[in-house]
């Protein structure tokens, strides 16, 4: 049995005829051919598939497609200006060294994003534990954390 | 872009851009026309044997296209997989090597070992499918832990191994080492568990196999760290196929902390299949199959002892080590707790007697091969938590027992076979002790304990040998491949060069590290420059990228291609300007007559190759266009002093790392931002080690506990502070760059200076590590019950 | 994940009328947990009721001394609620406890109690604020509704519709984290109220359950010292590979301290 679904990614309106047990993930990558949000585990822990759906955070590879019916959803691809420019977040993680493999920083840019929005003075304290949701194994975190810092700082001047 | 030097400077990286915005290329990002997906049907238990595998089920399910066992891989003549290292026991004989076959023959010897490949239209079916693959075991016996897997009656898993023991191999006189501990003023001992790790590289593997019949072709995407050698040890050992008629390919590889340098059954097996269906095959793992499966590290059981004279030297050091092997050899296993491990137990210091025993045992575990550090975080901790135990014992400061012992002239030839060439340790101590204040620590403690926090303070000071190897040491020492590295650079008609290297980039920053030396040493900018690496028909030869040797070893080779472009650089630019070869200087991307204001840019002299019309056709061929290949003569050997500072929580056993500093010494530093980088995420793994993560076994059933995020405790943010870095710079002497490599430092200094802080903290004189917040409670516990008492 | 039928409910009847059709169905709120288990093949459904269109199972009301939080309501909503902030803080910072800002923003409190696993932080702050869980059926008391490990008194074709806590004087709870999964090894939610002094405890046994020791030592005396020397036993605490039930027994005191002293605003 496969059902429909439709929904707006990166501004972009998409309909597709899929299997029920479909995976957001799944979709965005195999279908969408949106291979930016990746798949790091299987239980919801490590954040590298973090997308953003109407406006709030979440872990595409935990979903199925099926929840995001109507949603409007935005990946990593949707977040640079259409001209190809950096948005300040993926600036910063550039300027301070906030990504090494680049595997987890899809999904460690698009949660920095949504916490940025959130916070309007964000310490070190509060990213640190704002990013429990993510998982580098590259960093440290060192660099990570100094970027979201400059990035959000950025973001609301 | 002017000519600059930008040997030493924070550049932002090259790769970045593509990793921001989501147009990085890892393997599953790879997709196929026609590609179909492979599932890997595993041992649901740690030993077994198979009676009988029925797939007819299986092949019946919608989208099936083919299931394989060990039988079709057999008839096909694929052979095992081969480990490429031997080592020679004590007695002069070669180190057993059981078959490891891709898929199980018979037999599966631990929980992931693989038993049958699915093959469908899409991978759902293909998991599907593999539930149906019928499987008949009888359930053996296992022996998982490393100190059982030698007992007396223990499961045997390789008929060649009948008492579980691959080698027993030794360094060192022990004649002489026993001769000293017999009659030395004071003796420290302790015993070790070095924990078990899984490596979890956010990346899970994966590869993408394809088979071209019109060429009889294959092209294999895979996550790995060393394409060349991977499609070396396939072709020229497993699958016996012509070498050049295999392309491998590792993309993007989202890290690899040794655990991608190692030829896998699924990456054979795909490539195997992919002729069979005539389709191209993908298996990606699931983070579940990751646990199961990757060479996991460590896994170390020890019992060290150290010989002291009255005035705190070192006299004598003397251990004895079982290292696991896992169930089966992976491709450098038998390297790791050997050659790598016990000639770095001089450490730092003027030790003149060391003896090592190490025992490698079989047990019903996935493989143990290199992880991050490999052999050298192991050593690190015995000889770390030696000093400094035996400095509280003889009541002397952990940091003045260092520098009475620390090796302080160069080269040092140590009484475990290596030869230091260079190092400076009391300036990264020096530095550490400064950059941590250790000065103000007592009056930090004080104020610690004002709000019931236990405050402690801990050393670590390491040594690693990196920047491997000179092959012909490494073959002596068991080595079957050659560790050298090969670099070409191309420079085309216009000036822009685009250079190919042997080493693989997975998160280290090659494509900007690499140009920083290249357009430095031409002269020309960052953005003339592009590194390829990870593609077999594109990079000539490569050894790939592990054991901290990629600028040492594949920068080298870099440089020596560059020697000869500047070389012939320079007879085309004399040429041109009517001037003796010898007369030419090359300075700042500029070709010049010495003495006089004569002078050619260098794309000038690119120009002139590709376009000979004024040029000595008849001593010099055109084009412009050299490779090099760079065997290094000896490692080379970054060092530092860590300072690790911790807060316990008595109530809870909570510990929390307050400060930590680290001083290293990396030789000549090419982007400092980079360094700084890797530096960073060792510490942050090696303080995963020590607080945090621990690769479990059921010690009766074989099975894996912690087989998921949610049970191995992987550091977050909120585990690791920010990190206190400074470096120190003795260049190394033997390769031109000066450089000595940084990737697994942090890795390898960090779990001892952690547990010294801790132990320290809490007033006890071990602690097993991961030093868990119960673990600490109930060294609290006792420690009130044995004050109580 | 095996193959199932999705259907979208779009009323608690409908939800009501799918699930009695459909035996082997499950009803689908945010699927943190239970998507993970499909995922993993440990959950194998015939037919998913998604719960995620039904606007009346959603949102957050204050009457009277109750608040009222719809099944639907996500754990980031709860965290973020001005009301509760008001009222109840120690359950918005409950929520924000849980798992992480992505799971919070799927996640919800009535897929939580349904599921009612041993280490979630929900059914800490249910039965320590003595609130009452609102089916399509009934209403059930706290006390009466966590009944064992991964059960409730939740029947076949039940739908939980909405949470009444009673907002307490003071309330707190404080959790000891699970390294890797962030679940509670232990949590611990005291408050004190209209139902006189509750503690409950989540994470170390089989399902949350109440102190009553302790309740009637904060009862005397709300005071973190009131606490300090009462022990649970260990004897059916949960054991693994991260805590030892010893272990737990411990850190049941030690959170109830910390609760305590953060319920006086200490």
């Amino acid at each position: 049995m496969s059902v429909t679904v439709s929904m707006t990614v990166n501004g972009k309106p998409v309909t597709a005829e899929v299997e029920p047990r479909t995976l957001l993930v799944d979709f965005i990558r195999s279908q969408l051919r949106l291979t930016g949000t990746h798949v790091g585990c299987d239980t919801a822990q490590c954040g590298a598939c973090t997308i953003h759906m109407n406006g709030a955070a979440v872990k595409c590879c935990n979903m199925l497609v099926m929840q995001a019916q109507g949603a409007k959803l935005v990946t990593i691809e949707g977040i640079a200006a259409a001209d190809g420019k950096l948005h300040p977040m993926q600036e910063a993680f550039r300027d301070h060294h906030g990504l090494q493999c680049g595997f987890c920083t899809p999904g460690m840019v698009m949660s920095a994003i949504d916490l940025a929005t959130r916070h309007s003075n964000l310490t070190e304290a509060t990213i640190r534990a704002e990013l429990d949701g993510n998982i580098c194994r590259c960093t440290g975190y060192h660099n990570i954390v100094k970027a979201v810092q400059a990035g959000a700082q950025v973001m609301r001047s | 872009m002017g000519a600059m030097n930008l040997i030493g400077t924070a550049v932002k990286r090259k790769e970045d851009y593509r990793f921001l915005t989501g147009a990085g290329t890892y393997t599953d990002d790879v997709q196929l026309d026609r590609q179909t997906y492979a599932y890997f049907v595993r041992s649901p238990h740690a030993h077994a044997t198979i009676k009988r595998i029925n797939k007819d089920k299986a092949l019946q399910a919608p989208g099936v296209l083919a299931v394989f066992t060990g039988e079709d891989l057999t008839a096909a003549k694929v052979a095992g997989l081969p480990c490429g290292w031997l080592i020679t026991d004590v007695n002069g004989q070669p180190m057993k090597e059981p078959a490891h076959p891709p898929l199980a023959q018979g037999r599966v010897r631990y929980v992931g070992d693989h038993v049958a490949v699915v093959i469908a239209e899409s991978y759902l079916q293909a998991k599907d499918a593999g539930e149906l693959v019928e499987v008949d075991y009888a359930v053996l016996p296992a022996v998982v832990d490393v100190a059982d897997a030698r007992k007396k009656g223990a499961p045997v898993l390789h008929e060649v191994a009948p008492d579980n023991t691959c080698y027993v191999w030794a360094l060192g006189d022990k004649a002489a080492v026993d001769k000293v501990f017999a009659s030395a003023h004071h003796v420290t001992q302790l015993d070790f568990v070095n924990n078990r790790l899984i490596p979890n590289a956010v990346e899970p593997r994966a590869a993408l196999a394809s088979y071209n019949r019109a060429e009889d072709s294959y092209t294999l995407y895979v996550a790995s760290q060393n394409p060349h050698v991977e499609r070396l040890l396939m072709t020229a050992f497993v699958l016996g196929l012509p070498e050049h008629k295999v392309r491998v390919v590792a993309p993007d590889v989202g890290g690899g902390f040794g655990s991608k340098i190692y030829l896998y059954a699924e990456d054979v097996v795909v490539t195997w299949a992919s002729k069979q269906i005539n389709r191209p095959v993908k298996w990606t793992a699931e983070r579940s199959e990751s646990f199961l499966s990757d060479a996991h590290g460590r896994d170390h059981l020890t019992h060290a002892e150290l010989a002291l004279d009255q005035d705190g030297k070192f006299l004598a050091m003397r251990v004895q080590t079982t290292a696991s092997m896992g169930a089966y050899l992976s491709t450098f296993a038998s390297c790791i707790p050997t050659i790598l491990y016990a000639t770095l137990l001089a450490g730092q210091y003027t030790t003149p007697l060391i003896h090592c025993e190490v025992t490698a045992v079989f047990t019903n575990t996935a493989p143990v091969d290199a992880y991050r550090g490999a052999g050298r975080p192991e050593a690190t901790y015995v000889v770390e938590r030696l000093v400094e135990t035996a400095a509280r014992e003889i009541k002397l400061d952990p940091a003045e027992i260092r520098r009475r012992n620390f090796i302080r002239e160069f080269p040092y030839q140590t009484p475990v076979a290596l030869l230091y060439d260079t190092g400076n340790y009391e300036a990264t101590l020096g530095e550490a002790v400064k950059l941590a204040d250790v000065a103000g620590f007592s009056a930090r403690r004080q104020e610690a304990a004002a709000r019931g926090k236990l405050r402690g303070l801990g050393y670590a000071a390491y040594i690693e040998a990196c920047g491997i190897a000179p092959s012909n040491v490494a073959g002596s020492l068991g080595a079957r491949a050659g560790l050298f590295e090969a670099g070409e650079v191309r420079v085309h008609p216009t000036g822009k060069v685009t250079v190919f290297t042997g080493s693989h980039s997975h998160g280290q920053g090659h494509e900007t590290t690499f140009a920083q030396v290249v357009a430095s040493r031409l002269g020309i900018g960052l953005d003339d420059v592009d590194i390829v690496h990870g593609d077999t028909d594109r990079v000539l030869f490569g050894m790939g990228t592990y054991g901290s040797r990629s600028i040492a070893v594949g920068g080298t080779a870099i440089v020596k291609a560059l020697d000869k472009v500047i070389a012939k650089g320079k007879k085309i630019a004399a040429h041109l300007m009517e001037a003796a070869d010898a007369d030419v200087e090359f300075t700042d991307g500029v070709f010049k007559v010495a003495g006089t204001d004569k002078q050619v840019p260098f794309a000038q002299v690119a120009l002139s190759a590709y376009v000979p019309h004024n040029y000595p056709l008849d001593r010099l061929e055109p084009g412009l266009n050299e490779n090099a290949f760079y065997d290094p003569t000896n490692f080379t050997f970054p060092a530092g002093t860590y300072v690790c500072e911790v807060e316990v929580d008595p109530d809870t056993g909570e510990t929390q790392i307050v400060s930590f500093t680290a001083v290293d010494d990396f030789g000549k530093i090419i982007n400092p931002m980079i360094v700084a980088g890797q530096v960073h995420g060792g510490l942050t793994q090696g303080i995963g080690q020590a607080l945090l993560e621990n690769c479990r076994y059921d010690r009766q059933s074989g099975q894996l506990l912690t087989g998921s995020l949610l049970d191995y405790c992987m550091p977050r943010a909120d585990n690791v502070p920010s990190f206190k870095l400074e470096t120190k710079e003795t260049p190394c002497t033997h390769n031109p760059l000066g450089v000595k490599g940084c990737g697994e430092a942090g890795a390898i200094g960090a779990p001892a200076a952690v547990m010294n802080a801790l132990t320290d903290a809490l007033g006890v004189r071990d602690l097993e590590m991961p030093a868990t917040a119960e673990r600490v409670w109930r060294a609290l516990e006792q420690a009130k019950m044995r004050k109580a008492a | 994940m095996y193959q199932f039928n999705y259907h979208k409910a779009s009323s608690v009847a409908d939800a009501a009328a799918l699930l009695a059709r459909n035996p082997e169905a499950k009803l689908l709120a945010g699927g943190q947990t239970l998507i993970g288990a499909m995922k993993l093949r440990l959950a194998a459904p015939s037919d998913l009721v998604d719960l995620g269109a039904i606007a009346e199972l959603r949102g957050i009301r204050a009457d009277g001394g109750t608040l009222t939080i719809g099944a639907m309501t996500r754990h980031a909503e709860v965290a973020g609620s001005k009301d509760l902030a008001q009222t109840i803080p120690a359950l918005a910072a409950l929520a924000a406890s849980i798992g992480d800002r992505m799971v919070r923003n799927m996640g919800t409190l009535g897929g939580s109690l349904a599921n009612n696993d041993p280490a979630a932080d929900y059914p800490a702050g249910v039965l320590g604020l003595a609130a009452t869980v609102n089916t399509n059926k009934r209403k059930i008391a706290a006390d009466q509704f966590f009944k064992g490990m991964y059960e409730t008194a939740l029947e076949p074709g039940e739908i939980i519709t909405s949470i009444g806590f009673p907002v307490p004087k003071r309330a707190a709870y404080a959790k000891f984290k699970n390294p890797a999964s962030r679940y509670a090894i232990v949590g611990v939610f005291v408050s004190e109220g209209q139902s006189g002094v509750r503690v409950a405890v989540t994470g170390a046994g089989p399902c949350a359950f109440r102190v009553a020791e302790m309740e009637k030592a904060l009862a005397a005396k709300f005071s973190p010292d009131a606490v300090v020397g009462i022990r649970v036993s260990a004897d059916g605490l949960n054991s693994d590979l991260h805590a030892s039930s010893e272990y737990r027994a411990h850190l049941v005191t030690v959170m109830a301290k910390r609760a305590v002293q953060a319920a006086l605003g200490k």
